[in-house]
């Protein structure tokens, strides 16, 4: 702050001169958010970790697992990430079309992301391996399918900013919401590297 | 209409979901009817629709919040305490052959909800209250980081509390105990719309308060004024910090252990059944792992309150300053270390007890350090007992009995016997009760003149004291016998009729603290009709020691006219002894957040959704979801959420102050 604390006679200054404004805090809240919900996936984690191998006498994950949809979905959603940093680089560049390009590429990779998932869901669930299964399938079923579920707002919420910037413009507000979602749409693909490493990459192990 | 589509509509709900054969339940409806209809029929009368919709309903200033949080905690403390009331009642006649008023299936929802609305709707909301109607008076800003976030966060709390009240009236509650622990929890054993309300009012609710969380912590971060370092906050903004990174840092692991269990009961996935490869056990780690740092949650901010209080009132400096700091942190990070103490008797086995037996005896040493700190305060100084320092002085007693019980039962071979009895609930209504309860009274009657201008009636305060304080002791101590002699927590009949003195000792002991309740009520009506002799007009009434007792009582809706720019601790002290005068000319325009009512919306569509789940009527809870996103999003297209005062607004209003506030220097 520039504010000074003591006046041009040495005395103590108590009183600013109204031109005091304080600092930003959406990204710090943003943040702290994220961390929130960081937490959140960890007791996923953690009560996979707990029942991941209660098979109760059904199918495990060297059963179910098909690491070629897998691999797919990792390399999507890896991608999705590239484009929104593209995304990004554009809107520092103040390019309103660059943005919406990117983000319109970026939306497809996500949904692309979703419908693979979706898919691989119904399949589970049409063998007879749904999240009621078992301890490991649910464990499995609401690990992933939350992620599942973040992307899918996720998605809501790039859709939904497209709209705004092709509205408004790169304005200060949405720029701010650009970067929030930027930290959102990254942490959504490091949540992924854990899910496919402990979940998929591990479960298929015997 | 045809079947499938009514199941649709209705789901489970039907007429028979109203207790109309059971008489408490409908003379409890018959009253809360008469009395509604008659508060609804004054406030018609009054005219106070609008302004209540446009002033407060849609309010974004944290200080009308914080006021609706503590009033909704107050209303909430009535409903916990008649819940109270009954189970002493209950306890004291329902021996051999007498089986009382309150059969099983329903004394279990009493203290079912006795214990949720207590822990999630009275001190939450009280503890909250006051961490956002005095953090940001205290470090000189202007309103909270996240002002609608607030609003909203406040309307999701409420909505949360809805659906408790509602349960009382259409269907049931839950018989489970307030942590629902499974199998008990889950669909084979609890087939009925208890533990839904149960689940979808605590998931609301906490997503208010996660959001909060996040809110408190910005504001402490970015928002202080100019040279308020870290170390120069207040202490109870530095207990508020410490509670928010609690909050943030357990709310997820109970909204996430709630939704596993919705899971198990909406989608018959197998995280806690007893079969099918699910487990117990893990719900009762995790539920703990959030409960535990949730007691710091509700007590820290408390402690902050007394440590404002004790220094105030002793006319000093706070004893010790960077130890209260370093005490809160460490509290803070230890409480993550003590989870299993609740479940001692669960078979982890002796060495993983004594790990948590010996954490558990730790985190009692900030403690201590923190009542010794506030006797060296008071030591050598100028005490004056108002209504404030008498309860500091009955929760120093009160409190510290109750965590030397609480060391007692941190040792897993005594918990082995204890674990479960009446020597436990002594046990936590001692901390509760003496800490945050009298902590929260404490904070009532301290700030009380700067939020409405006027101070509370000290001789009704004093009443409630007395009352709530012997109220208290007579209550639990009989507990605490029983509870060494064996006797389980949570029955509604007992054989043994040499136990009922102790429950009839117990039951006049909630009578004496009903008094206290109701002197409080008398306080309050007593101070308000004797106001202007009880008027505030300095805005520093107590001669108090940090920022907000330097704005008027109560303060404009901009807080600061200028910003203050801090020197030292005690900031407002610091400028009286330093004779600093705010400038009476060159007022700026002052920028501010809009009201609106979308927290409000987006936070009743949830609770309705809420209630649709409970009941299963997907259609209803299909539309009310969709409705909630998209009012959310429809909220994000609004750009034009600020405004500013003009500065000749603000110079009238500064001038109008009455009298120099710094005429009342300690």
């Amino acid at each position: 702050m520039a504010i000074a604390s003591t006046n041009a006679n040495g005395a103590p200054v108590f009183y600013d001169n109204g031109d005091h404004h304080p600092q930003q805090g959406t990204l710090l809240g943003f943040w702290l958010y994220l961390m929130s919900d960081c937490l959140m996936f960890a007791v996923l984690f953690a009560v996979y970790a707990v029942l991941g191998r209660s098979y109760a006498a059904g199918p495990s994950g060297a059963d179910l697992f098909d690491l070629p949809i897998v691999a797919t979905n990792t390399a999507l959603l890896l991608l999705s990430s590239i484009t929104y940093g593209f995304a990004m680089i554009a809107m520092q560049k103040n390019s309103k079309a660059g943005v919406l390009g990117w983000l319109a590429i970026t939306g497809l990779f996500g949904l692309g992301f979703l419908s693979l998932e979706l898919t691989e869901f119904a399949h589970l669930i049409h063998e007879g391996a749904g999240p009621w299964r078992s301890g490991f399938l649910s464990a499995f079923f609401t690990l992933v399918g939350t992620h599942g579920l973040h992307v899918t707002f996720g998605s809501i919420w790039l859709v939904t900013l497209m709209f705004q910037v092709g509205k408004l413009g790169l304005t200060h507000e949405n720029k701010r919401r650009l970067m929030c979602l930027s930290m959102f749409w990254h942490f959504l693909d490091l949540v992924w590297i854990g899910v496919f490493t402990f979940v998929y990459l591990m479960g298929v192990l015997p | 209409m045809s079947p499938e589509l009514s199941q649709l509509i209705f789901g489970r709900l039907s007429l028979e979901a109203i207790p109309y054969h059971e008489p408490i339940l409908v003379a409890t409806f018959a009253m809360v009817a008469l009395g509604g209809l008659v508060v609804l029929a004054l406030m018609t009368k009054f005219k106070v629709w609008g302004p209540l919709w446009r002033d407060w309903i849609c309010s974004i200033d944290h200080k009308k919040i914080g006021i609706m949080y503590i009033v909704m905690g107050l209303i909430m403390l009535l409903r916990g305490f008649a819940d109270a009331v009954m189970m002493r009642a209950q306890q004291a006649i329902a021996f051999g052959d007498n089986a009382g008023f309150l059969p099983p299936h329903h004394y279990d929802q009493v203290f079912t909800a006795h214990g949720v609305i207590m822990i999630f709707f009275v001190a939450m909301p009280l503890v909250t209250g006051f961490m956002n109607y005095v953090v940001p008076l205290q470090i000189g800003a202007r309103d909270v980081a996240f002002p609608f976030l607030n609003n909203f966060s406040f309307w999701m709390t409420a909505g949360g509390a809805g659906l408790v009240m509602v349960s009382l009236f259409i269907g049931e509650f839950a018989k489970t105990g307030w942590l629902a622990y499974p199998p008990l929890s889950g669909l084979l054993q609890s087939p009925d719309v208890g533990v839904d309300y149960y689940l979808w009012s605590l998931q609301i609710a906490g997503i208010g308060t996660t959001l909060s969380g996040i809110n408190l912590i910005a504001t402490i971060i970015k928002m202080r004024a100019p040279g308020m370092t870290m170390m120069k906050m207040p202490v109870f903004t530095w207990t508020s910090l410490c509670t928010n990174v609690l909050i943030v840092a357990s709310f997820p692991v109970l909204a996430a252990t709630l939704a596993l269990l919705t899971a198990d009961r909406y989608l018959g996935t197998n995280f806690f059944t007893n079969d099918m490869g699910g487990n117990p056990m893990l719900y009762v780690n995790l539920i703990w792992i959030w409960g535990h740092p949730e007691v710091y949650i509700l007590v820290l901010p408390v402690f902050g309150i007394f440590s404002e209080v004790v220094s105030t009132f002793s006319g000093k400096k706070l004893f010790g300053y960077a130890s209260m700091v370093y005490a809160t942190v460490v509290i803070t990070i230890l409480s993550y270390l003590v989870w299993l103490h609740h479940f001692f008797t669960m078979g982890s086995g002796a060495s993983v007890n004594s790990f948590f037996g010996i954490t558990t005896m730790i985190i009692s040493i900030p403690t201590g350090a923190k009542i010794f700190n506030w006797l060296f305060t008071m030591y050598r100084g100028r005490i004056k007992f108002e209504v404030p320092m008498l309860w500091t002085v009955g929760f120093i007693i009160t409190f510290a009995v109750g965590g030397m019980t609480g060391v007692l039962l941190a040792v897993p071979a005594a918990d082995f016997v204890l674990h479960n009895s009446l020597f436990l609930i002594a046990h936590f209504h001692n901390v509760i009760i003496g800490g945050v309860v009298f902590g929260l009274f404490a904070g009532i009657n301290f700030w009380f003149p700067k939020a409405f201008g006027y101070r509370l009636d000290a001789f009704w305060g004093k009443v409630s004291f007395w009352c709530w304080f012997i109220g208290f002791w007579v209550a639990f101590t009989p507990l605490y016998v029983l509870g060494l002699m064996g006797v389980t927590r949570r029955m509604n009949h007992f054989d043994d009729p040499s136990l009922q003195i102790w429950f009839q000792i117990a039951a006049l002991g909630a009578g004496i603290v009903a008094l206290g309740i109701g002197a409080f009520g008398v306080q309050l009506l007593v101070s308000y009709l004797r106001r202007d002799q009880l008027r505030d007009t300095t805005g520093d009434v107590w001669g108090a020691r940090t920022l907000e007792w330097s704005t008027s009582s109560p303060p404009p809706d901009y807080n600061f006219a200028f910003t203050p720019i801090v020197h030292d601790n005690d900031a407002w002290t610091d400028m009286k002894q330093r004779g600093a005068k705010q400038p009476m000319t060159g007022f700026k325009a002052i920028h501010m957040p809009k009201n609106t009512a979308a927290g409000f919306i987006i936070a009743m569509l949830a609770t309705g959704t809420g209630f649709a789940l409970i009941w299963h009527m997907w259609l209803f809870a299909g539309l009310g979801f969709v409705a909630t996103i998209a009012s959310a999003i429809f909220h994000t297209f609004n750009y034009d959420r600020d405004y500013y005062i003009p500065a000749d607004e603000v110079a009238r209003t500064e001038h109008a102050r009455d009298g120099n506030s710094l005429a009342s220097a300690a």
